[in-house]
């Protein structure tokens, strides 16, 4: 018996059913235009399309495009070709009318509260505990009332404004004050003793005027990670307006997504237009949900994008319940990794806002150790009250 | 040529490819597409232009990419010495200034560099841009017009056409994101560590002179090693490094001497917690499981 996909006889035949293909490699994410179809075509005629092998080796090396794409190829392509003798009705998905061009984040195009399932952050299960609104359980901020949302109406021009200013607060309380040489300044804390003598020449060798000197502040590189796993799904699009917003005001800056796959999109976020850049984001975000994988994603940020992108002038953001479904010792073991690198580790968490709140998530617990802060933060006035404690990080 | 010949043709030439990598190779060559090649470091990427660019007898043009490469060091760049030396002389000689300028921007002035080179040759030559993760963005989208188009425009000079289409193999070591457009124009293959029978017959590609006990010793015990949380994982050019240490010091059985064995390993391990990580107790273990 036959492990290949029967075609029903009414399809048009091969070049449609490799068209169907590419579709169905579309659907699930793998970026392929038009052409591509044609390169398929093409390098399917050249080698011997009849092995299953041969043509599973083409259409790899013709549609995949990155290491991640080139691992999830071959259940895409049995899951088309390899169909255990079922027999494909249509090898040309009909058009999808629910996508719309002008609808910028999710939650508008759904017409409904992305926080609907807001049951999912809550910290215990009780009802009332995990209502999605949360306020009264919050631990009081001082903010305007704007900011007092909790973090799903979040996605507005206005807002991404607002989380822009946050976010530029924050990067300027992150200065790293660590640089060895001082140098001249009107209100430095030491004096500098070169130039006074220089300028005593001209007084006759009488120090009249004292200089002084500093440490200069030098400019930090926040380098941001935010989980958008199902149990952080209610916060995530507050944190995603703080991703956005910190990308805008900081060019250094860099951003990751992870739920059970790390995804770095800081080129979606550096879109000239908020909205799109938001709504480009929130694409790659919605892929996602579902389980969460702390542990090796952070391993995987260690052992790659850390080695390029983080240095000991880096500060590293967490944006995480710390609800893992891996064994906790990997989130440790990769935190102990990326503090190798010399970089400061913030760990930000908005079940923390919670007034009863204890880190007993063992993934939770077993970061802690590593962590050189960990701050509750669910609304942006939250984050924005963190600008004091970073400064004196 | 079908991929299976391909890849007899590069055994022949010691490149022992995957499947995978041959039918890639072979669309590449086929279809005109560059191909882009991904893996970890050692594990072979370079060193397959080097063997395709034997295999079809053609010339291996390298550009190497860094930080900071520009369309000068890639492209093209004038003789600025030349010129100006041309330039004092024609002043003497008292030619006019337009004959000094048409000579002095002619191909006699220009220094051809690799993307350049790759274009005029008579016989397609094999480009490879090595590590081009470490090449700016900018760089990468200067890169792109060439490889679709085969073409650089010289201001003083005009347009130069390919003569013939090099075959491009881009090499990346996957520390940065490459743009999708350069991904959508290339084919693309990730060279993962080769299982234990491919690394077994690059063994014996390169080094024939390793007996087939030891050879399995050395494969099994590299392949151990390689499931070890390692910072920097060796690759195929470090185990080759390994036996010809091992053939060096005159080694016939990796269990014999496990003081020669651990100071060996200098070439398999090449960071400080590496060689702090795997103590005498764990190479003895890996060796006994490999032997």
């Amino acid at each position: 018996m036959s492990r290949i996909t029967k075609f029903a006889a009414r399809d048009p035949g091969p070049l449609a059913r490799v068209a169907g293909f590419v579709a169905h490699l579309r659907e699930n994410g793998l970026r392929l235009g038009v052409a591509e179809a044609e390169v398929a075509m093409a390098a399917l005629a050249e080698v011997e399309a009849i092995h299953p092998d041969d043509s599973r080796r083409a259409l790899r090396a013709v549609c995949t495009g990155c290491k991640d794409e080139a691992e999830r190829f071959d259940d895409l392509f049995d899951s088309y070709w390899m169909d255990m003798g079922r027999v494909r009705q249509k090898v040309v998905p009909s058009p999808s009318s629910t996508i719309s061009d002008d609808v910028h984040s999710s939650r508008d195009a759904k017409g409904e509260d992305a926080g609907a399932s807001g049951n999912a952050t809550a910290p215990d299960t009780e009802e009332g505990a995990a209502d999605s609104d949360g306020t009264g359980k919050l631990i009081a901020t001082q903010q305007r009332n704007l900011t007092r949302k909790d973090l799903r109406d979040l996605v507005r021009p206005a807002e991404i404004a607002e989380a822009e200013d946050v976010a530029r607060r924050i990067g300027a309380a992150l200065r790293d004050k660590r640089s060895r040489r001082r140098i001249a300044a009107r209100k430095g804390d030491r004096l500098h003793f070169r130039k006074i003598m220089r300028q005593s020449l001209a007084t006759g060798g009488e120090p009249l005027r004292l200089l002084r000197k500093k440490r200069p502040d030098r400019t930090r590189k926040i380098v941001a990670l935010c989980d958008v796993s199902g149990s952080m799904s209610v916060y995530a699009q507050v944190f995603l307006a703080f991703l956005a917003g910190l990308l805008r005001a900081d060019t250094a800056a860099d951003a990751y997504l992870f739920h059970t796959r790390l995804v770095r999109i800081t080129e979606a976020l550096r879109d000239k237009d908020a909205m799109r850049a938001i709504g480009r984001m929130s694409l790659m975000a919605d892929g996602f949900g579902g389980g969460s994988k702390i542990g090796p994603s952070l391993m995987r940020f260690a052992d790659t994008y850390a080695k390029r992108f983080v240095d000991g002038r880096s500060v590293v953001l967490i944006l995480s319940d710390g609800y893992d479904t891996e064994p906790p010792q990997m989130i440790a073991a990769a935190l102990e990794k990326l503090r190798k690198r010399g970089c400061k580790v913030i760990w930000l968490n908005p079940l923390k806002g919670w007034a009863d709140y204890a880190p007993v998530a063992e993934g939770m617990a077993a970061a802690l150790p590593h962590l050189d802060a960990f701050k509750a933060a669910n609304t942006l006035a939250d984050l924005a009250a963190l600008e004091q404690e970073l400064a004196t990080l | 040529m079908s991929w299976n010949d391909l890849k007899t043709a590069l055994a022949v030439e010691g490149y022992v490819a995957s499947d995978d990598l041959a039918v890639a190779l072979q669309l590449a060559l086929s279809l005109g597409r560059p191909l882009l090649l991904e893996g970890a470091a050692g594990v072979g990427k370079t060193e397959i232009a080097r063997t395709l660019s034997a295999v079809k007898d053609t010339r291996l043009i390298r550009l190497q990419c860094y930080e900071g490469l520009d369309a000068a060091q890639a492209i093209y760049e004038w003789n600025y010495q030349r010129q100006l030396l041309t330039i004092r002389a024609a002043a003497e000689d008292g030619e006019t200034g337009k004959q000094v300028e048409d000579r002095i921007f002619s191909r006699d002035f220009l220094l051809e560099r690799p993307l350049l080179a790759a274009i005029t040759q008579d016989s397609p030559p094999v480009l490879l841009i090595d590590e081009i993760d470490r090449a700016d963005e900018e760089f990468e989208a200067y890169l792109l017009e060439i490889l679709s188009d085969f073409q650089v425009s010289i201001p003083e000079l005009g347009t130069i056409t390919a003569v013939t289409r090099p075959i491009v193999i881009l090499t990346s070591n996957g520390t940065r994101d490459l743009s999708d457009a350069l991904r959508r124009r290339c084919l693309y293959t990730y060279v993962a560590y080769p299982d234990r029978a491919t690394e077994l017959a690059i063994l014996k590609a390169r080094c024939p002179e390793v007996e087939t006990h030891l050879a399995d010793q050395i494969i099994g015990f590299v392949q151990k090693l390689r499931e070890e949380e390692l910072e920097k994982t060796p690759g195929i050019a470090e185990t080759l490094d390994f036996a010809a240490a091992l053939m060096g010091l005159g080694i016939a059985d990796l269990t014999d001497d496990p003081a020669v064995l651990q100071s060996t390993l200098t070439t398999l391990l090449k960071t400080q917690s590496d060689q702090a990580h795997i103590t005498p107790e764990v190479t003895g273990r890996i060796a006994g499981k490999a032997a």
